[in-house]
């Protein structure tokens, strides 16, 4: 009684100012209770926590900018939401602050690099992250190709894996989320294309990409055909129908934990390109005009300390992005975890980002690349008209949509991306 | 109250209504069909929907689904009408029975057949206890599209097979008895009654019976996306995944203006076909 009046009074007087957190993060309700409750409460003057979905958090903040102080102080966003918010000068510099925090605890260089925003100074603070992955069965490694390391593995060598498992067992035990309710379309933006073609957009049709097509026509001779009817791959990793799939970690997390000693979690394959992979950055950022940044950083102390970078893990499926000691985790949350590690610090990983800036026009990008795979692998049309008959319909809504290219592809400027 | 004015003004208002309500929208569906946010003209929308992976499919589901559902729910309808028709009593109760569908909304009908057919459903457990199938078989998969299509088909006809019977019965009961007795006296069986007699004098209720179920054929979606999600492209259904997944208005009104088109083409057919010669029935 005595410490929250002390409290009350403190922050009363200013010493311990409320911090206000505006997050697309963390949105459903007992999430955000969660994160109130569990997360926030260990700030000394409280936190007001405030979801709200990307376009709204974007409007307000254009909003709020326009004014001389702003009422945010704090912004927890996906990389790319928060990149229109920087485009317009509205996130401050964190170098310092960034160079304190790592006093007592180690980011990850390359999410700290993706904070960087392409430029030279700190523009967010890594919170959290995900990706996707691949998940085997450990009954499948012996089938592995001669040589063939799991963390480095590549197309022609998944082939000769699914390959040897197939005429081994006489099944054909690779599997894609390529159901109506799977993510399929990721993994064309996260792996296939950047893998192979160094791009997602630009090199839609590239002779690269003619090549890469033909592949994985040949690939699905080894893929289990109820793999157009998969959502999540935990469901057939378990019933070991599958024994080597690729899909978000969330999604195939529960097998993990449900038998942990029978799986092992590792990085999409490679292609000439490198290893394309698909980090969902969360970060933390302060608004140019936030009015307090003393309690922002204290906010962002506390967010970052491994101690609650692991308690996030275990209350939101987020992994952390500074080094953090995860023995006390379930064994299924490790594997997952280490997967993820070896995906994030592949030396020849490039990294693809969500197209979160093409906003409502998300659907009908994601179904570009399902259709091309549906016309090419399921229907056996012929690839080189697929693919420019697909690559106008992007182009269109990439015009309509005014969005300039995103990484992987090169940068545009201002002008909207275009196939090349 | 005889001002030469006053019909205008009495059908004023439905002219206003119909002109707000429906050509205008119509109209705007046509534009964004047709026209990009930049108001130039152009066809790539429907370009985009013809070229489309499921167009095709889509318009060989509904046009299957109208080719099979329509007339097997006349003929059904049809018999049933004929039937009632003979009832002494209790007619009422076998009307009311029959029409309960007309009551029911097109998704919780689509949702009642789901639980008949899903793989854990009814008819599934009446197979395995009859001992016919070891296992629950997935009849609503696209891998069983044939099975998938009767489903669908034995939905719509429970379910839409009572308004084409409201309007057939109506029909026969305008039908004088003296006609039939008057070919009974001249030596007509029964099957020749049918085709001489009722089916002539029937075919005003028949007309708007096909017309108005053939309409609502071609706008079929609730029961197939209860049963078969998108695993059964139809053409309603593509202009809802366009609108709503993909939020794109203009292939969405594209397909809109499709299905419009092929009624009035069925409409006009169906008129023709079934010519009605008003100054005979007079």
């Amino acid at each position: 009684m005595l410490f929250a009046a002390l409290a009350l009074l403190a922050a009363a007087a200013g010493a311990w100012a409320q911090v206000t957190i505006v997050s697309t993060q963390m949105r459903p309700v007992e999430e955000a209770e969660r994160m109130r409750k569990q997360v926030l409460s260990a700030l000394p003057g409280g936190a007001t926590f405030l979801p709200e979905d990307g376009n709204t958090v974007l409007t307000r903040m254009r909003a709020e900018l326009t004014a001389v102080r702003g009422q945010v102080d704090v912004l927890i966003a996906l990389d790319g939401e928060l990149a229109p918010i920087h485009q317009e000068g509205g996130l401050q510099d964190l170098d310092d602050l960034v160079q304190r925090l790592a006093a007592t605890r180690r980011f990850s260089p390359s999410a700290l690099a993706l904070g960087r925003m392409g430029g030279e100074r700190q523009r967010f603070i890594p919170l959290m992250t995900n990706t996707f992955q691949m998940v085997a069965n450990r009954q499948a490694l012996r089938y592995l190709p001669p040589g063939a390391d799991l963390n480095a593995l590549t197309y022609p060598q998944l082939l000769a894996w699914a390959r040897a498992v197939h005429q081994a067992t006489g099944e054909r035990k690779l599997g894609f989320p390529a159901g109506p309710k799977g993510l399929w379309w990721r993994f064309f933006q996260a792996s296939f294309y950047p893998s192979h073609t160094g791009g997602v957009v630009r090199s839609f049709r590239s002779p690269e990409a003619e090549a890469a097509w033909a592949q994985l026509r040949e690939l699905w001779q080894h893929v289990n055909p109820r793999s157009t009817s998969y959502a999540f791959m935990e469901e057939p990793l378990k019933t070991g129908e599958v024994w080597i799939a690729f899909d978000h970690t969330a999604r195939m997390l529960p097998a993990l934990q449900a038998r942990p000693d029978d799986f092992v979690a590792f990085p999409a394959p490679s292609g000439a390109f490198g290893r394309g992979f698909m980090p969902v950055m969360v970060g933390l950022a302060i608004p140019r005009n936030a009015p307090d940044r003393a309690a922002a950083e204290r906010a962002i102390d506390l967010l970052t300390q491994p101690a609650t970078q692991a308690q996030l893990l275990a209350l939101f499926g987020f992994f952390p992005v500074v080094e953090t000691d995860l023995s006390s985790l379930p064994p299924g949350v490790r594997i997952a975890a280490a997967g993820m590690t070896a995906t994030l610090n592949a030396p020849d990983g490039i990294a693809s980002r969500l197209p979160v800036q093409l906003g409502r026009k998300n659907g009908e990008f994601n179904k570009i690349y399902v259709d091309t795979f549906t016309r090419i692998v399921l229907r056996g049309q012929d690839i080189r008209r697929v693919l420019e008959q697909e690559s106008r319909w992007l182009d269109d809504l990439l015009a309509d949509a005014r969005v300039p290219c995103w990484a992987p592809d090169a940068p545009s400027g201002n002008q909207p991306c275009r196939v090349r | 109250m005889n001002h030469p004015r006053l019909p205008y003004l009495l059908v004023a208002p439905s002219v206003v209504f119909l002109l707000l309500l429906f050509v205008w929208p119509l109209a705007e569906t046509a534009l964004l069909a047709f026209r990009t946010e930049g108001g130039e003209f152009t066809a790539k929308y429907l370009e985009r929907m013809v070229g489309d992976l499921n167009f095709g499919i889509a318009l060989r589901n509904t046009l299957a689904l109208v080719l099979v559902v329509v007339p097997l729910q006349v003929m059904l309808a049809l018999g049933m009408a004929l039937m009632l028709q003979r009832l002494e009593r209790g007619r009422m109760v076998f009307l009311s029975i029959w029409t309960i569908p007309l009551g029911v909304s097109d998704l919780a009908a689509g949702l009642a057949w789901l639980a008949i057919f899903t793989d854990r459903g009814y008819f599934n457990s009446a197979l395995m206890s009859l001992g016919l199938v070891d296992g629950p078989v997935g009849w609503l998969t696209y891998q069983n599209p044939v099975a998938l299509f009767v489903c669908v088909v034995i939905a719509e006809i429970w379910r839409a097979t009572a308004i084409v019977l409201v309007i057939l019965l109506a029909g026969v009961q305008a039908i004088p008895k003296e006609y039939h007795e008057a070919a009974a006296v001249f030596g007509a069986n029964p099957w020749q009654r049918f085709r001489r007699v009722t089916l002539p004098l029937l075919r005003p209720s028949l007309q708007s019976a096909l017309i108005l179920r053939t309409v609502l054929a071609f706008e079929v979606f609730a029961v197939v996306y209860a049963l078969a999600g998108r695993d059964f492209p139809v053409l309603v259904g593509e202009a809802y995944s366009w609108q709503g997944a993909y939020q794109n208005s203009h292939v969405a009104a594209a397909y809109a203006l499709l299905i419009l088109g092929l009624s009035i083409a069925a409409t006009l057919v169906i008129l023709r076909a079934l010519r009605v010669n008003r100054a005979a029935l007079a």
